[in-house]
């Protein structure tokens, strides 16, 4: 508990500098094949951004069953993840982002309350 | 499961060889092939070691590449950590024979947003087993997955879908878990492996660690139960599976010197058997030493190989001492026949003590193993734990026709026949060494407690180290017990005197009888010379009378002519009659 609450303040101080910067933002979703739990991720993904960071973001979708050796590049172990590339520093949300209150936090977009 | 069960009916359990040195014997052929292993412990009992070692020997020795998946430490920090044992993982990976993954993860990295599964995880092991075809897996320590991932519901259950996947997939795998306080594991993973558990321990008592392993459960095949010792050198990991079940040790009719030829005489003559266990005790200072050395100089110029440990001593105090005594070990070393093995008892616990010992064995391959002494490995209260170590050298010496020679110190003369770790069962032959308090001295007597198959002598004998070496007196039974020392002379030296007085007594009374005749002889002489005296005084006195008679007759005859006539009466008278 007194870990999870040190990050978030961290991420509260993290947070001038990303609302500033105007950078692109990548977003890496990585998923094994068309499975129902990576289409709802997808899905998820797509809406978050849209609502969010509309034509400053880019996803790549990785499957790993076509590419399993990229799943070590950024220690994959569950899937679906999300992985945002940039801006950093990198964080990891896994999941199918069903929860959006959640994956804000997890992307640092949640404005200050 | 039924599709498990009617294949270990079709056919009995297949067996994948670890190669770590003893453990293949205590679980009959190794790992049970194709299944996951469970290997739990503390912390620093090295799981991750035996794991490796089960890899790269897998790679070496058997041909079967194999995956570490390690959730801990880092490929550098592992490539660095097992470099010291000898392992050269770089090459391994180079040649596809080892896949190295390391999978990290970080909490507060992680945030999690309703369903996921660990088919990442999968993905990853699969494909690291697929592109170098490995036989072997190692998932070293698959428990961190439960501090990094929040949803333990999600976990156990994928946990449960990856050993099924695992099984499934053919692979033998070990899967280490850190112990926990109630359960073999912490997170309980031998829930989800439940073919072979095999624990480590490494248990620290009375200030010495022992590493210890024992196969908790195998299912479908016969194990060994007990805790086995175990050790980490620079060779890897090794156990030492010497606890014989039968006293089934090949026995020999040979016999071999004491190396003291009084000794010798003590034992029918011949000495002691080969291989048979020789426990010389006794009290500080009473020469033990000196009669293993003995035993291991007599052993060289036969030409046999001893292997001395000593617990007390360096090897160059072992020689300078002997060396005092005659006895030179130094050319002996330099011929390659003796080597020294010199470690404190307190520098490991028991079981490294018997793993260093059967491996020192082992490599130099003796004929003799002297161990001096043996006691100082009773450190508190481990009497049984040193016996138990004890029994195991002792079976293992035997086994292999080694004769050994122990010394053990006893603390006082109470407990002289029961020393301190209460061996004597084990021991063939028996010596005691012991002091004996007389006049002011101390002197040394030595004694056959026992010795199994030979009419041993029952006599005490002194024990006497001179500058040539030991030497063994008979002793003197005095009304006071046994004579030692300038006791055991002065008794020598009134026997002697004893034995001179007699002599002059005798002498004299030669002398007294000599006398005596010649006193008797002188006697007779004297009483000769008298008798003759008076012999021939009597003769002359019947002479005399003889002559008065003649003159008497010739007076009267004279008187008669004189008268005439009556001569011849007479002398007509004598005629008648």
């Amino acid at each position: 508990m007194k870990l999870k609450k040190e990050n978030s303040e961290k991420r509260i101080k993290e947070e001038k500098p990303v609302k500033t910067v105007d950078d692109k933002w990548i977003l890496r979703l990585y998923v094994a094949g068309q499975t129902p739990k990576a289409i709802t991720a997808f899905t998820n993904l797509k809406k978050i951004c849209e609502d969010q960071l509309k034509g400053k973001y880019s996803i790549e979708v990785i499957d790993l069953l076509i590419n399993p050796q990229l799943g070590s590049e950024d220690q994959i172990l569950a899937l679906p993840t999300l992985v945002r590339k940039l801006p950093v520093p990198v964080r990891k949300i896994i999941g199918d982002l069903s929860n959006t209150e959640r994956v804000l936090v997890g992307l640092d977009l949640l404005p200050v309350s | 499961m039924k599709k498990e069960k009617s294949k270990l009916l079709t056919k009995s359990l297949l067996k994948t060889p670890t190669g770590i040195q003893g453990f293949d014997e205590i679980t009959g052929g190794g790992l049970p092939k194709g299944r996951p292993t469970l290997i739990c412990g503390g912390a620093g009992c090295g799981k991750t070691l035996f794991g490796m070692g089960f890899l790269v020997r897998g790679a070496t020795q058997f041909d079967e590449p194999g995956v570490f998946m390690s959730f801990e430490e880092t490929n550098e920090e592992l490539i660095k950590n097992v470099a010291s044992l000898g392992f050269d993982l770089e090459d391994l990976v180079k040649n596809k024979k080892l896949s190295l993954d390391h999978v990290h993860i970080e909490r507060s990295e992680i945030e999690e947003t309703g369903e996921y599964d660990l088919e990442g995880l999968f993905i990853r092991l699969g494909y690291a087993i697929d592109s170098i075809g490995a036989k072997r897996v190692v998932l070293d320590t698959i428990e961190s997955l439960f501090a990094g991932l929040p949803n333990q519901l999600i976990l156990r259950a994928e946990l449960r879908r990856l050993f099924h996947w695992l099984k499934d997939k053919g692979v033998t795998a070990i899967i280490t878990g850190e112990r926990g306080e109630e359960t073999l594991t912490r997170q309980g993973l031998e829930e989800y492996v439940s073919d072979c558990v095999i624990m480590l321990d490494h248990r620290v008592t009375e200030e010495t660690s022992t590493r210890r392993l024992r196969v908790v459960k195998y299912r479908g095949s016969m194990h060994g139960t007990n805790e086995y010792p175990f050790l980490i050198d620079e060779t890897g990991f090794s156990i030492l599976p010497i606890t014989s079940l039968a006293l089934k040790h090949k026995i020999s009719n040979e016999r071999i010197s004491s190396g003291i030829i009084a000794l010798d005489k003590m034992l029918e003559g011949k000495g002691y058997f080969r291989g048979s266990t020789i426990l010389v005790s006794g009290t500080a200072g009473v020469g033990k030493t000196s009669v293993a050395a003995h035993f291991a100089e007599a052993a060289c110029k036969r030409g046999e190989r001893v292997l001395f440990f000593c617990f007390e001593e360096s090897p160059e105090q072992l020689i300078r001492n002997m060396l005092s005594i005659g006895i030179k070990l130094e050319t002996w070393m330099q011929k390659g026949l003796l080597q020294f093995h010199a470690i404190r008892p307190t520098f490991y616990g028991l079981e490294m003590h018997l793993a260093v010992t059967h491996k020192a064995v082992n490599n130099f391959k003796p004929d003799i193993v002297i161990m001096d002494p043996i006691n100082t490995f009773v450190i508190g209260d481990k009497n049984i734990e040193v016996k138990m170590m004890l029994l195991r050298i002792v079976d293992y010496l035997k086994s292999n026709q080694i004769t050994a020679l122990f010394t053990s110190l006893t603390a006082n003369e109470n407990t002289l026949e029961s020393t301190d770790v209460s061996i004597s069962s084990l021991i063939d032959t028996w010596l005691l060494l012991r002091d004996i308090e007389l006049s002011g001295e101390r002197n040394r007597v030595m004694y056959v407690l026992k010795s199994r198959g030979m009419a041993h002598s029952n006599q005490i004998r002194e024990f006497i180290i001179t500058n040539h070496g030991v030497e063994l007196r008979e002793a003197y039974i005095g009304s006071s017990g046994v004579l030692t020392g300038s006791a055991r002379m002065a008794q020598e030296a009134n026997e002697n005197a004893e034995l001179l007085i007699r002599k002059n007594d005798i002498e004299q009374k030669k002398r007294e009888i000599e006398r005596k005749r010649k006193a008797l002889e002188a006697q007779i002489a004297t009483m000769q010379i008298d008798f003759e005296l008076e012999e021939s005084e009597a003769v002359k006195m019947i002479e005399t009378e003889q002559d008065t008679i003649k003159r008497l007759e010739q007076d009267k005859i004279e008187m008669a002519e004189s008268r005439k006539a009556s001569i011849k009466k007479i002398t007509t008278n004598k005629m008648k009659k």
